[in-house]
């Protein structure tokens, strides 16, 4: 029994008001709910809402609302004027940002700690990064000669994942709407909520009708969108094996696509790292957003003389961390956004033990109801082992250790995915030769998941290409073909 | 019977305060027309002094500061411009003679002109900065920093849209300010500097002082404190041998922006003209730092 | 009331002692240099991170009302200027043993922290309440002064009755690298405590880096230290979080090596209630609740108390108090 026991700190639910059922968001308006579905909250399996499945010819209508939208309004305004739509949003986003904490925690699981400090400040964030380009393209260096102002591709559909649902969003939607682009966004079928209170947000901003079009559903529904021929660019993120399916489907289109999937990075521990903080790095990197991370540090590469030292430390920082009620204010770690994830997870850490590795969790009492995983540390891994190859996206780090930097970039990069890496080293020239080396799309030294809207993300290989945010981020959005549009602004 | 209206004091804005100038001088400032508008108080060369001491003593904390957070502290300096734009088109159309539509053109072109600013501070580094692949197997990169103190001549005709493009660049890209203002139409800077006072911009960033260019422009130009000076302000300025300035800037080799000229003249340039990088370009440093990559 | 456990110390003891930590057969200072330097490095920016983290922590209610009573219990009252007389401290105590007359449930803090020239004034005050005298000694606060000068200083202390002694390390020394002579300053000064507790201020603020905090912190442990302590309060700054937490590791891990338990003292600068519960959550989460007693934890503050007494009082009543409520020291 702990001395300094925490009391309750809940967040308070009145804050956010959910409507009881949601239509779609198109051309500036809700539609009436039809053919709908709950979106449940996985701490405690309760319905929060039932939201709308968008058929074909609802995909239509947002499509056909947001090639109108482009051709009458947003092709043609100036880039200042859409700037000022982004920094409006930017700012209610920050007036509303507890309300959307509080609604993003009970539809994903995470703990409100997460989206209260993380999801929606870097969420506003990137909105206000991507105001300040719409009128200062043409020194993005991204034109295809001198100062012309690069143009817009035109209609864009995005399909998000529910890991991080506001904040893909704003990834999305943000450099999309700068570059003059309009949106056709449908978020995933289990977290739509902060998506359906953010159209409310355009309203608020008065977003011109159909710039901003929110349709939700399930996979179909974004593969109808995918496949809708009115469509100019696809922006997804989520799962390599959707991706691959994305990718062979515009295969001899005109339809450009970035995709932002899977990850299984290493995150490598020297023997003269800073100790105590690779420990919070490896903690952070794994059980950050309970490990649902495209670019979790999900394999823990510490060399061989320090292994034991490592492993000891981190199971006894393990010790404090809490998991529990995510509207509790000190939670560490929340729920498992859905039963199908939970079942992936389990069984793939079943796969591990079976496989080899030793499984251990620090005590911990899980609600009864809900969606729950222990923070779980598998060591003995090799590199042949599933839970080394396969991606789990849960609370789940798997620990290998290697002897010579040489042998850790060979097991860093002796995967498929190629989305992140971290390096902890107190020696710099070692960081910046490992930097080199990795084939990662973003390599964090010493430090692991840090964001920010001025810094491109993205993979190398099958974990998808493309860049979001920074000045790269732009380039997808932005094409060096002739304007579509007669008498265009520019 | 008609109501009689409070009437403003307009003061010197140095460290963040409204102090009058240490002199005790002040002068008449009248509109376009002749009519008395108001005193405005005549900067000296020591308030000049004084608002480098702030502006030196503002810098570690603004340049420190993150290009987010220095955007939004612009961001929101058009904000509270936009809620005082019936102030600031009247203040303008009285110091410059315009119609109340015409004033109001260049009061939106002001705020559009902070929020175009606002939207630079996280970029300047990706635009100016890049990576250099040297020879060698060594990390080489290219970044700007602010160059420091920066001393600038505001321009004389156009009193708060040239007032302020030649104010925002400045502190966008990290460093602080001592303005001298237009000599003839001091005013609607000084409710610009009431702006700053109330838009979270710490204090020292930017010195406001009003004053005749002729007299104190030297002090400034000559001052081994101030890194920069933009002359900007010399173009219709009474008794002000720009050149003379330069050669005085040289003392400490300060950058120097030098003005716009027409036919060898100092001339105020177009404001409503796009403002391009220039004066960004002007007042940062580029430090370029070395690091082996290895074993 | 506060019980402190140590024994007596003899310089040579904690020399062999040393050694013995280090594995080598003469105590050198290229011996703790190797040592020392050899400790893992301190990222600044990770570590202020897991502080700034930890202080997120919302503690409200019971636990609340417990982290209140707790921290009063941690304080070492202190007054610590050249205008101390025997009326002021005198007060002090008075107000450490009645720290709220309109509540007597209020805990008292655990010691009085003054001069040494004022211990006996303390002491007589105290009385047999349990409540402890602790001297600041060896030419506190700069440390500038020989060596017999800082031990005569230690010993009047002791004599005069402290029951803890709140000494500085010479950050000169330190500074420089001279490792040994900081080592034995500690175990000299430690040999004059007797059976007085000795507290090693490292004086944090003038290390300025994690990696000089970490490396004081285990040199004032090996050379037999009771508390480490991050301040005089009289250099800015003075306690932080980022750097009481590498002292919290350092203690948790000098226990994992040795056995032995060292007590922390953040001092200077902790002035509300709300930085109070955010050390007491750090003490809880980095070092373990083997750490949460008076006996291992001090706050070395003067206003955090009357702080604590208008929260304890908010707490009670349900209404915000103020200043008209809690007395002067």
């Amino acid at each position: 029994m702990p001395k300094f026991e925490y009391a309750p700190a809940p967040e308070s639910r009145a804050i956010v008001t959910i409507e009881k059922s949601y239509g779609l968001f198109i051309d500036g308006a809700f539609t009436r709910p039809k053919a709908t579905f709950p979106t449940l909250n996985p701490a405690d399996e309760t319905v929060l809402a039932e939201v709308s499945q968008a058929g074909p010819k609802d995909v239509d209508k947002a499509v056909a609302a947001a090639r109108r939208a482009y051709e009458g309004v947003w092709g043609r305004m100036s880039g200042a004027e859409r700037g000022k739509y982004l920094f409006r949003i930017a700012r209610i986003l920050q007036e509303r940002a507890r309300e959307f904490a509080v609604l993003e925690t009970l539809d994903n699981g995470k703990p409100i700690k997460e989206t209260r400090d993380v999801d929606v400040p870097v969420a506003a964030a990137h909105f206000f990064y991507h105001a300040g380009w719409a009128d200062k393209l043409e020194y993005a260096g991204l034109s295809a000669s001198g100062a012309d102002v690069p143009r817009p591709h035109g209609v864009v559909g995005q399909v998000i994942p529910w890991n991080f649902p506001l904040l893909m969003l704003a990834w999305k939607i943000a450099p999309a709407l700068a570059t003059g682009n309009t949106v056709v966004l449908k978020p995933a079928e289990t977290t739509p909520l902060s998506a359906l209170l953010f159209a409310e947000v355009c309203q608020q901003a008065d977003l011109p009708a159909g710039v901003v079009n929110i349709i939700t559903g399930d996979g179909r529904t974004g593969q109808a969108l995918v496949e809708h021929p009115d469509v100019d660019k696809i922006a997804f993120t989520g799962s390599t094996d959707v991706g691959k399916a994305i990718a062979r489907t515009i295969a001899g289109t005109s339809k450009k696509a970035t995709l932002e999937l899977g990850g299984k990075a290493a995150n490598i521990v020297f023997d003269d790292a800073p100790l105590d903080q690779a420990v919070e790095g490896i903690v952070n990197g794994i059980f950050f957003n309970q490990g649902q991370v495209c670019c979790a540090g999900s394999r823990l590469l510490v060399q061989e003389n320090v292994h034991d030292q490592v492993v000891a430390k981190l199971k006894r920082r393990l010790g404090t961390l809490r998991v529990g009620d995510p509207m509790d204010k000190n939670s560490d770690l929340g729920a498992i956004n859905s039963k199908a994830q939970l079942e992936r997870i389990t069984s793939l850490v079943e796969a591990g033990v079976a496989e080899g590795a030793e499984r251990w969790s620090p005590e911990c009492t899980l609600p009864a109801k809900g969606y729950w995983f222990p923070p779980t540390v598998l060591t003995g891994v090799s590199q042949t082992h599933r839970v080394a190859t396969e991606e789990i996206f849960g609370p789940v780090l798997s620990v290998l250790t290697f002897r010579t930097p040489q042998e850790a970039v060979a097991k860093a990069n002796n995967t498929a995915y190629g989305l992140s890496a971290g390096v902890w080293t107190e020696k710099g020239s070692r960081i910046l030769w490992m930097a080199d080396q990795l084939k990662a799309g973003v390599v964090w030294a010493n430090t692991f998941n840090r964001f920010d809207p001025t810094s491109p993300f993205g993979g190398y290989k099958e974990s998808g290409y493309g860049r979001e945010g920074g000045r790269h981020g732009l380039e997808a959005y932005v094409t060096t073909a002739p304007s579509t549009l007669t008498g265009a602004a520019r | 019977m008609s109501r009689l209206d409070v009437r403003k004091t307009y003061k010197l804005y140095i460290g963040g305060k409204f102090p009058r100038s240490e002199s005790g001088r002040s002068y008449e400032v009248v509109s376009a027309s002749g009519e008395f508008l108001a005193n405005a108080a005549m900067g000296s060369r020591k308030d000049v002094r004084d608002a480098v001491v702030a502006a030196r003593g503002a810098l570690a904390g603004w340049s420190g500061a993150t290009a987010y957070n220095r955007g939004q502290v612009l961001y929101r300096v058009a904000e509270v411009l936009e809620g005082r734009r019936a102030q600031f088109v009247d203040e303008v159309a009285a110091s410059e003679g315009l119609t109340v539509r015409a004033a109001g053109a260049v009061v939106d072109a002001t705020i559009d002109r902070v929020v175009w600013y606002a939207g630079w501070t996280d970029k300047i580094a990706q635009v100016l900065g890049n990576l250099n692949p040297v020879a060698g197997p060594f990390f080489n990169v290219s970044a700007p920093e602010p160059t420091g103190v920066v001393g600038v001549l505001a321009p004389q005709g156009s009193s708060l849209l040239g007032l302020v493009s030649v104010v925002a660049p400045v502190i966008a890209a990290g460093n602080t300010a001592v303005v001298v203002t237009s000599a003839a139409r001091p005013l609607p800077a000084v409710t610009f500097s009431e702006v700053l006072a109330t838009s979270d911009v710490p204090g020292g960033v930017v010195n406001i002082v009003t004053a005749q260019t002729a007299e104190v422009a030297t002090w400034l130009a000559a001052h081994r404190d101030v890194n920069a000076i933009d002359l900007t302000g010399v173009a219709g300025a009474d008794g002000v041998d720009w050149a003379a300035l330069e050669a005085e800037a040289a003392g400490n080799l300060k950058r120097v922006y030098r003005p716009a000229l027409a036919d060898g003249a100092p001339v105020e340039p177009d404001w409503n003209a796009d403002p391009g990088l220039g004066r960004i370009r002007a007042f940062v440093e580029t430090k370029t730092v070395w690091h082996p990559k290895g074993l | 009331m506060v019980t402190v456990s140590t024994t007596t110390r003899t310089a040579q003891d904690l020399t062999a002692q040393a050694r013995d930590v280090l594995g080598v057969s003469r105590l050198t200072n290229h011996a703790l240099t190797s040592w020392l330097h050899g400790l893992p490095g301190v990222d600044q920016v990770g570590c202020e991170a897991r502080a700034a983290s930890l202080g997120t922590r919302s503690v409200k209610t019971t636990s609340k009302a417990w982290a209140i009573d707790t921290a009063i219990g941690m304080i070492d009252l202190t007054t610590l200027e050249g205008s101390d007389t025997v009326g002021k401290v005198r007060s002090l105590c008075a107000k450490a043993l009645v720290p709220d007359p309109l509540d007597p449930t209020t805990p008292r803090p655990a010691a009085i922290c003054v001069y040494g020239d004022m211990v006996a004034t303390a002491k007589a005050a105290l009385g047999d309440s349990g409540i402890h005298v602790a001297a600041v000694a060896t030419a506190f606060p700069s440390g500038r002064a020989s060596m017999p000068v800082k031990l005569a200083d230690t010993r009047d202390a002791v004599e005069a009755g402290a029951d803890e002694i709140d000494m500085v390390i010479d950050r000169g020394a330190f500074l420089s690298g001279d490792y040994l002579t900081v080592f034995n300053q500690i175990a000299e000064v430690k040999q004059a405590c007797d059976t007085a507790h000795l507290k090693v201020i490292m004086e944090t603020g003038e290390l300025v880096t994690y990696d000089n905090v970490r490396r004081a912190s285990y040199l004032s442990m090996l050379a037999g230290g009771d508390f480490i302590k991050t301040s005089t309060g009289k250099v800015q700054p003075a306690a932080t979080l980022p750097v009481t937490l590498i002292m919290l590791e350092a203690v948790r891990d000098w226990r994992d090596l040795t056995g032995t338990q060292v007590g922390v003292k953040p001092a200077g600068g902790i002035k509300t209630t709300k930085d109070a519960i955010k050390y007491l959550v750090m003490v809880s989460e980095i070092a373990g609740d083997d750490w949460l007693t008076p006996e291992w934890f001090r706050f070395g503050a003067s206003s955090l108390l009357n702080d604590l007494i208008l929260q304890r009082q908010k707490l009670a009543t349900g209404a915000y108090s103020g200043a008209d409520y809690v007395t002067i020291d």
